[in-house]
């Protein structure tokens, strides 16, 4: 790879989790030295955990209710974080700026309509029919909005449409990868002088049916609300879904400069991969992106921020990979506080390692009694995530101020 | 040739294409289509993969003839980007490994229903409480089923794509919509152009027709009614055209510096010399009125491309056969070619092949390749009653023969997607 010609920093963050909305509630709970209380609902669809969306006025990001009538919670989430972004960064009211800014979402799909979904399912247990069953429900059950609700490109469409962002907008799908492979695209554009400010990000919401199916088709998901993240054994307990819009605004230090923006940490470099994982080669390809990235144990001022997804083993072998590579760096669990977000995990990993190395104060544990407190403030982050079933990434970013 | 030669105007890495390979509901394969293509052929045909007893809609350009071991869209999807990948790493002469970035254009896909009511078979009575997903639960709970996940996941067509044909670090899935196609090419240039690769893999697969796909789209008023006969009812441009053909494909292309592809003696098929794009905000499914983003799209890529509107000598539109399309993408042509809007030839492949939706933009970037190397623009069919409101030169249902050094080929897509390419010939 050619040397990057630009240097790549962080200048907004939006972000909601089940913690609250924004950067500075995030801000107020991340710096003390005990690990936040964790906000989950065990309840609603027992036995599994969510870490919920909080309570959110939609109306602050997206003003027109018509607008928020054309979207589900996924795409409001999305929408409402990247606002939150371009607030924080300073474009909100800057058109030219807005109208200019590339724009890379790494998306899933939007919310199934579980109602007619259900009475299909009813119906076909009386028909054998099924397929024209399917044709007569799907013409008079089907909102047509809703196609566009679930559409992976409409919530980009829509940040277009609310936010005016429209230099460029493109897409990613690919679970945990989409995420990693969007702040890894938006960088390298960046740092090879193809764009100069980029929003970068994603959402998921946890409080889905449709998803959680998704995910117990492999068991994957935790069913013991009282377990923490980490057993004892270093194995981790399964994957509780989490809330989370989190969106960055990335830009050339230039660019910032210029326009006076409060930077919050520097990209240094971001790498994904994927391969067999089998026989140690996951560990080798973690080894080997953790070299490209610049990422040696950098002590007691780097932290690391861990994607881990919570399924048992390979959470287990990224945490043993960690504390082998890292081991006088404290360990920071980003599932354990928010649970796991998919194609939003890494961008929210990102986010929180820039409030970090953002702040004076050392980090909060994340995972109670697990995460070992931070002696000091951080000065670097190494980021991972690792894909429940594919796909995995590490970045690292240092302090700017 | 000097090194200079092997740079454009910025001073950036020339970008040559040196594989294609394509599948269409006219067939398998670049020679196939090209030559059915040429001859104004229709791809067009009855819906048979379901009943469409009572849709308004029974038509398609759907691609059944590509054997899957499981009928879903995921299979299918994989199925057609592994063959053209195929084809075009035959025609580039690379095997083994290929050692560079994947970026794949993959349709949204929602799991299949066939899926759902084996699921919903497979609930005993004491289990039907709660809504549908709440039963599937508890029978998963019970017992795993990893295909299925595999069937869910959008990563799923990447990764196999990926260790099929070795290539390297994480690949791109994306779906910018209608333009996903011209995105996959727009990544893969932009890798090569920053200097973290000598060559890429852009893909782009759409197997994803299925009743729902169709119905959704046929409540929000997309797809043409004129069912009868099919290989009539993609009309772009003229005054009875109604909607679009939803129709499937595929298409790979290799990408390659061109110093790169110089050196290791491949045969260029042509360079993508530039890309550009613009989002719209107007509206979700509906253009600006005044077709702002289109035209800003289009000089974006003649910027890219560093040459004036007057050196295009053919555009591959998108002419999807929507009444909004169509106005509206000649409101966006004829505002940037002005006065020479009429000398310009046009046309539009989806007149033959249908919309293949995540893959049109790479499918009508070979055509266009091909439509430079050949000196044969192909037709647009069909159009045998033009919309007097739109004036372009379309080249109407049989081929031209005419010397072409650089196409325009345009994308949009419904979120307000737009993208543009630039194609040329081989520099002199």
């Amino acid at each position: 790879m050619t040397e990057p010609s630009h240097q790549v920093v962080v200048t907004g963050i939006g972000l909601v989790t089940a913690l609250g909305v924004g950067r500075q509630a995030h801000r107020d709970q991340l710096f003390a030295s005990t690990a936040p209380d964790r906000v989950t609902d065990s309840e609603r669809f027992a036995p599994y955990t969510v870490y919920p969306l909080p309570e959110i006025d939609w109306s602050a990001q997206i003003p027109r209710r018509g607008d928020q009538r054309q979207m589900e919670n996924w795409q409001r989430l999305g929408v409402y974080a990247a606002g939150l972004a371009l607030d924080d960064a300073g474009f909100k009211d800057d058109a030219e700026a807005c109208a200019s800014m590339d724009m890379i979402v790494a998306a899933g799909g939007g919310e199934r309509d579980i109602a007619a979904d259900t009475l299909i399912i009813e119906e076909s247990r009386k028909r054998n029919d099924r397929e024209q069953l399917l044709n007569d429900k799907l013409t008079t059950e089907l909102r047509p909005t809703l196609f566009l609700a679930q559409l992976s490109n409409l919530l980009a469409g829509n940040i277009s449409i609310v936010h005016k962002v429209t230099g460029s907008s493109r897409t990613l799908m690919g679970e945990e990868g989409a995420g990693i492979s969007a702040v890894e695209t938006a960088y390298a554009r960046i740092a090879a002088g193809q764009s100069t400010h980029c929003l970068a990000g994603g959402a998921f919401v946890s409080e889905r049916l449709d998803m959680l199916m998704v995910m117990e088709t492999i068991q994957g998901l935790g069913k013991d609300p009282t377990a923490p993240f980490w057993n004892q054994d270093g194995t981790a307990n399964g994957m509780n879904l989490g809330a989370s819009g989190a969106f960055l605004v990335l830009e050339s230090l230039e660019h910032a400069q210029a326009r006076g923006a409060h930077v919050y940490a520097r990209l240094e470099a971001v790498f994904g991969d994927r391969g067999p994982r089998d026989d140690g080669r996951l560990e080798k390809r973690l080894t080997r992106l953790a070299d490209d990235a610049g990422a040696s144990d950098g002590g007691a001022d780097t932290v690391v921020f861990s994607g881990a997804s919570g399924y048992p083993d390979l959470s287990a072998r990224e945490r043993a990979f960690l504390k082998s590579r890292f081991p006088a760096t404290p360990l920071r669990t980003v599932g354990a506080l928010v649970g796991h977000s998919v194609e939003a995990h890494f961008p929210t990993a990102v986010a929180l390692a820039c409030l970090a190395l953002d702040d004076a104060a050392p980090i909060s544990p994340f995972a109670a009694g697990e995460d070992a407190p931070a002696s000091t403030a951080a000065n670097s982050a190494i980021v991972t995530t690792i894909g429940h079933v594919r796909g995995e990434g590490i970045a690292r970013l240092t302090r700017t101020s | 040739m000097s090194n200079s030669a092997y740079k454009d105007h910025l001073g950036r890495p020339l970008v040559a294409v040196t594989g294609m390979g394509v599948v269409t509901s006219l067939g398998q394969g670049v020679k196939d289509n090209w030559a059915a293509l040429t001859a104004g052929t229709s791809g067009i045909h009855p819906i048979t993969r379901f009943p469409c007893e009572g849709l308004s809609t029974r038509i398609c350009g759907m691609v059944d003839f590509i054997d899957i071991p499981v009928p879903n869209a995921v299979e299918r999807s994989y199925a057609f980007a592994r063959e053209t990948t195929i084809e075009a790493l035959a025609q580039a002469g690379v095997s083994g490994d290929f050692d560079g970035p994947l970026f794949l254009a993959a349709p949204p896909i929602e799991p299949e229903w066939n899926a759902r009511f084996e699921l919903g078979d497979r609930v005993r009575p004491e289990q039907m409480t709660g809504n549908a997903y709440e039963q599937f639960l508890a029978i998963l709970r019970e017992k795993a089923d990893p295909v299925l996940h595999e069937a869910f996941l959008y990563g799923a067509i990447s990764e196999r794509l990926a260790e099929r044909f070795g290539t390297r670090g994480l690949p791109v899935t994306l779906s910018t919509a209608c333009a996903s196609g011209a995105t996959a090419i727009q990544l893969g240039v932009e890798a090569i152009r920053q200097g973290r690769t000598n060559r890429a893999l852009s893909v782009a697969t759409d197997g994803s027709v299925s009743a729902e796909a169709l119905i959704r789209f046929s409540l929000l008023s997309a797809l043409s009614t004129n069912n009868d006969p099919p290989e009539k009812a993609s009309r772009p441009f003229t005054k009875d055209r109604d909607g679009f053909v939803i129709a499937e494909g595929a298409a790979t292309l290799v990408l390659e510096s061109l110093e790169a592809a110089v050196s290791r003696g491949a045969r260029i098929l042509g360079i993508i010399s530039g890309c550009g794009e613009k989002a719209d905000h107007f509206h979700r499914t509906r253009s600006s009125p005044g077709g702002a983003p289109a035209i800003a799209t289009i000089r974006a890529a003649l910027d890219d491309a560093g040459i004036s509107a007057d050196q295009i000598g053919y555009v591959n539109a998108h002419g999807t056969s929507t009444p909004e399309n169509d106005k509206m993408e000649y409101l966006a042509l004829s505002e940037v070619f002005g006065d020479r809007m009429a000398e310009v030839p046009v046309s539009s492949n989806k007149s033959m092949i249908g919309h293949t939706l995540t893959a049109a933009g790479a499918l009508e970037a070979v055509f266009s390749l091909l439509t430079i190397s050949t000196g044969t623009l192909p037709p647009t069919i069909n159009y045998d009653n033009p919309d007097p409101t739109i004036p372009l030169d379309v080249v109407a249902n049989v081929k031209r023969d005419a010397t072409v050094t650089s196409v325009l080929s345009n994308s949009f897509g419904f979120g307000g997607q737009n993208a543009c390419l630039v194609m040329a010939a081989e520099p002199a």
